[in-house]
């Protein structure tokens, strides 16, 4: 049918046999698309008394906003953290693989490094929006090197670094400049924390707590300064203990400011966090847990053996160890994956899994109000699904940019 | 006129969308020719919605020729809200049908003058040729559309005040906030209404029982202004057992004796498939 459009003259789509993600809720709707954004099929009807100029069949599949990634450290053997001399070409290598696994928005995320390696690699990433190149890059996550040394994980130790200048004066040295930085990551007990926290926050950078010893009152401190994130909840920080819960307390925490949420990040591949830690974690705070990926350049590749950077890394099925050993280096699970295996593990609803995956982390970058959502006037960034949480399509901004082989 | 009786709302609803579905197809609508429909909003025709929504997905009907006239909508009301009759038949009928949105008009509450709304409503009506098919429902005090009783039974289309009664019964859509139902509306008139070739009327549920009886054992009377329609040359009543409560049982048994007459307007039920 032709379409009179007196608005825009940009081609409508009209998503059918699907059940949609509103209000928190799968509905049975379809979902109209014009301009890369959602649109409200009523006010097109009665206003401009327009239509679809062109209807997709999702034989049934749910529709969820696209899955956004807010740490992964690389994939594919592309290493994030490594300052080779085309690192958008591998950020980009990324960035269309991971369609696949329903993602349409990422941070690629930098682990402790010299400064020589931020001064050289931050340059080359750039904010930039998805399409049939890639998900979308909201910004890079830096996890790192601000962080305690008793809780560094698998971070160089000798890269760690303090606020010795002053707080602020130390990031720019650092990071070498903060464009294009969605979120940092840094232990709030490190002396002169909180003028960083502040500063952070004032230019719109989420600040995360994680490679940490903090007690939970250094942690309040610092959400009441302004940050908002946990990264990978339990791990690499002091467990939880009945008489000082440490940052893990910020999930029940009475001093979070009000109107505010903590958020806190999930590695759900089932191997990070036993699901028991995991459904205490999401009984105790369900709206603030947002799945994570944490992936490292060995996700995506073939069982077996790989050299990547230094190391040479084995994987057998989910795990990724160092070779010759029992050691975890690193997760590999998709972030798909940890979808399904977070709604098995939790006994959440779909809706709970899905929102984690999309809806949470987009309000912990303040970007709900045009991604991880399906409202009228988001970005039509979209995710189809099977009914066991497979993915099956990949759209952004209204257009396909993935489909899976029949 | 003709009262034809079904069993239980499901039923009655499934009658009236048969009869609607073959009246469309019979009438063979195209592009110069479209088939105009007068629509109202509610629970009771809600059933018919459903079944006319289901066959239009088999197949056996489309809408695409078909111009729509509701009979009413709030005064004041946003467009969007969920209890506009706008947002009614968005979601109970037109999102889901092959309706073309410039066929489909419904009188708009929130414009400045609201006489000159009226006044054009009855203009588009008679620029596209008339009602063929007029289908209503009547409120507990046997009014048609917002025709309050008092009103005048050759009334055309205009602004009218809610009556109390109607108010009450519309709170349930509101939170049961008297406060917050909207006291004007624009309507189209008895007048309007029975200028249509065709009436239908749908009644179902006790609590019409009372209405119906008014409106078919008793004289014309603008205090029920349903009652205007025993001057239509061709009106149908359809209802279900408990809205005929309030009849005579011989008034019943006649009709009810009638049955196998009436099905003969929805058996065979006919479809664009086999044409």
């Amino acid at each position: 049918m032709p379409s009179n459009k007196s608005v825009s003259d940009a081609p409508i789509t009209q998503f059918i046999n699907c059940r949609i993600l509103r209000e928190h809720k799968l509905q049975r709707e379809d979902l109209w698309v014009r301009g890369g954004r959602i649109l409200d099929p009523e006010k097109l009807f009665f206003d401009e008394q327009g239509y679809a100029d062109e209807c997709v069949d999702c034989e049934g599949s749910i529709i969820t906003p696209g899955f956004i990634d807010v740490q992964i450290n690389g994939g594919y053997g592309v290493d994030f953290s490594q300052a080779s001399d085309d690192v958008s070409g591998g950020v980009s290598i990324v960035a269309k693989k991971i369609l696949e696994h329903g993602v349409t928005s990422f941070c690629p995320t930098l682990v402790t490094s010299p400064p020589a390696v931020y001064h050289k690699v931050l340059p080359q990433v750039k904010v930039h929006s998805g399409g049939r190149h890639g998900a979308g890059v909201l910004g890079v996550h830096l996890e790192g090197p601000f962080i305690s040394v008793e809780k560094k994980g698998a971070h160089p130790e000798r890269f760690l670094r303090s606020f010795q200048g002053g707080g602020v004066v130390d990031l720019m040295e650092t990071y070498g400049g903060l464009d294009d930085v969605a979120m940092v990551t840094l232990a709030p007990e490190l002396a002169g924390s909180e003028s960083v926290v502040r500063a952070l926050c004032q230019r719109g950078v989420t600040v995360s707590l994680g490679h940490s010893v903090a007690n939970l009152s250094q942690a309040e401190d610092a959400v009441s300064s302004g940050a908002s994130f946990i990264t990978h909840l339990f791990n690499a920080m002091l467990p939880f203990h009945h008489r000082d819960p440490g940052i893990v307390g910020l999930l029940t925490s009475d001093r979070v400011p009000a109107g505010r949420t903590v958020f806190y990040g999930m590695i759900a591949d089932g191997i990070h966090t036993n699901p028991a830690a995991l459904r205490i974690a999401h009984r105790a705070h369900p709206s603030g847990l947002v799945l994570v990926t944490d992936a490292i350049a060995a996700m995506g590749l073939p069982p077996g053996s790989h050299t990547l950077g230094q190391q040479v890394i084995e994987i057998q099925g989910l795990h990724a160890y160092v070779a010759g050993t029992k050691t975890l280096s690193g997760s590999i699970a998709t972030m798909d994956m940890c979808v399904r295996h977070f709604k098995q593990a939790s006994g959440c609803s779909v809706e709970e899994a899905l929102e984690a995956a999309s809806l949470h982390p987009a309000q912990l970058l303040g970007l709900s109000h045009k991604k991880g959502t399906l409202d009228y006037g988001s970005d039509a960034d979209l995710t189809l699904l099977d009914d066991d949480l497979n993915v099956r399509a990949t759209y952004i901004s209204g257009e396909e940019v993935w489909r899976k082989d029949p | 006129m003709r009262l034809v009786i079904l069993d239980d709302y499901d039923l009655s609803s499934e009658w009236a969308a048969k009869y609607i579905r073959n009246k469309i197809i019979q009438f063979q609508p195209s592009a110069d020719r479209c088939f105009t429909l007068g629509l109202p909003t509610g629970s009771t025709p809600y059933g018919c919605y459903q079944k006319l929504i289901e066959y239009y997905r088999n197949g056996d009907i489309s809408f695409k020729y078909v111009k729509t006239f509701n009979m009413d909508e709030y005064v004041g009301l946003p467009r969007a809200h969920p209890e506009s009759y706008h947002s009614y038949m968005w979601n109970n009928f037109f999102k889901h049908i092959d309706i073309d949105p410039a066929n489909a008009h419904i009188l708009d509450g929130n414009v400045d003058d609201l006489e000159a709304e009226c006044q054009a409503f009855e203009q588009q009506i008679t620029k596209a040729g008339g009602i063929e098919l007029f289908v209503g429902g009547i409120g507990p005090d046997g009014h048609i559309a917002f025709n309050e009783p008092g009103s005048s039974l050759v009334s055309r289309t205009r602004v009218k005040t809610l009556a109390k009664d109607t108010i009450v019964a519309n709170a349930r859509f509101f939170g049961n906030d008297l406060s917050k139902v909207p006291t004007m509306a624009l309507t189209v008139g008895v007048g309007t209404v029975m200028a249509a070739k065709e009436v239908m009327i749908l009644i179902t549920g006790a609590h019409k029982a009372f209405a119906l009886y008014k409106a078919i054992e008793e004289g014309v009377n603008h205090m029920w202004t349903v009652s205007a329609f025993q001057q239509h040359p061709r009106t149908i009543f359809v209802c279900d057992e408990d809205a005929t409560l309030e009849l005579r049982v011989k008034t019943v048994k006649y009709f009810k004796g009638l049955m196998h007459v009436h099905n003969k307007l929805v058996d065979p039920v006919l479809s664009i498939k086999d044409q």
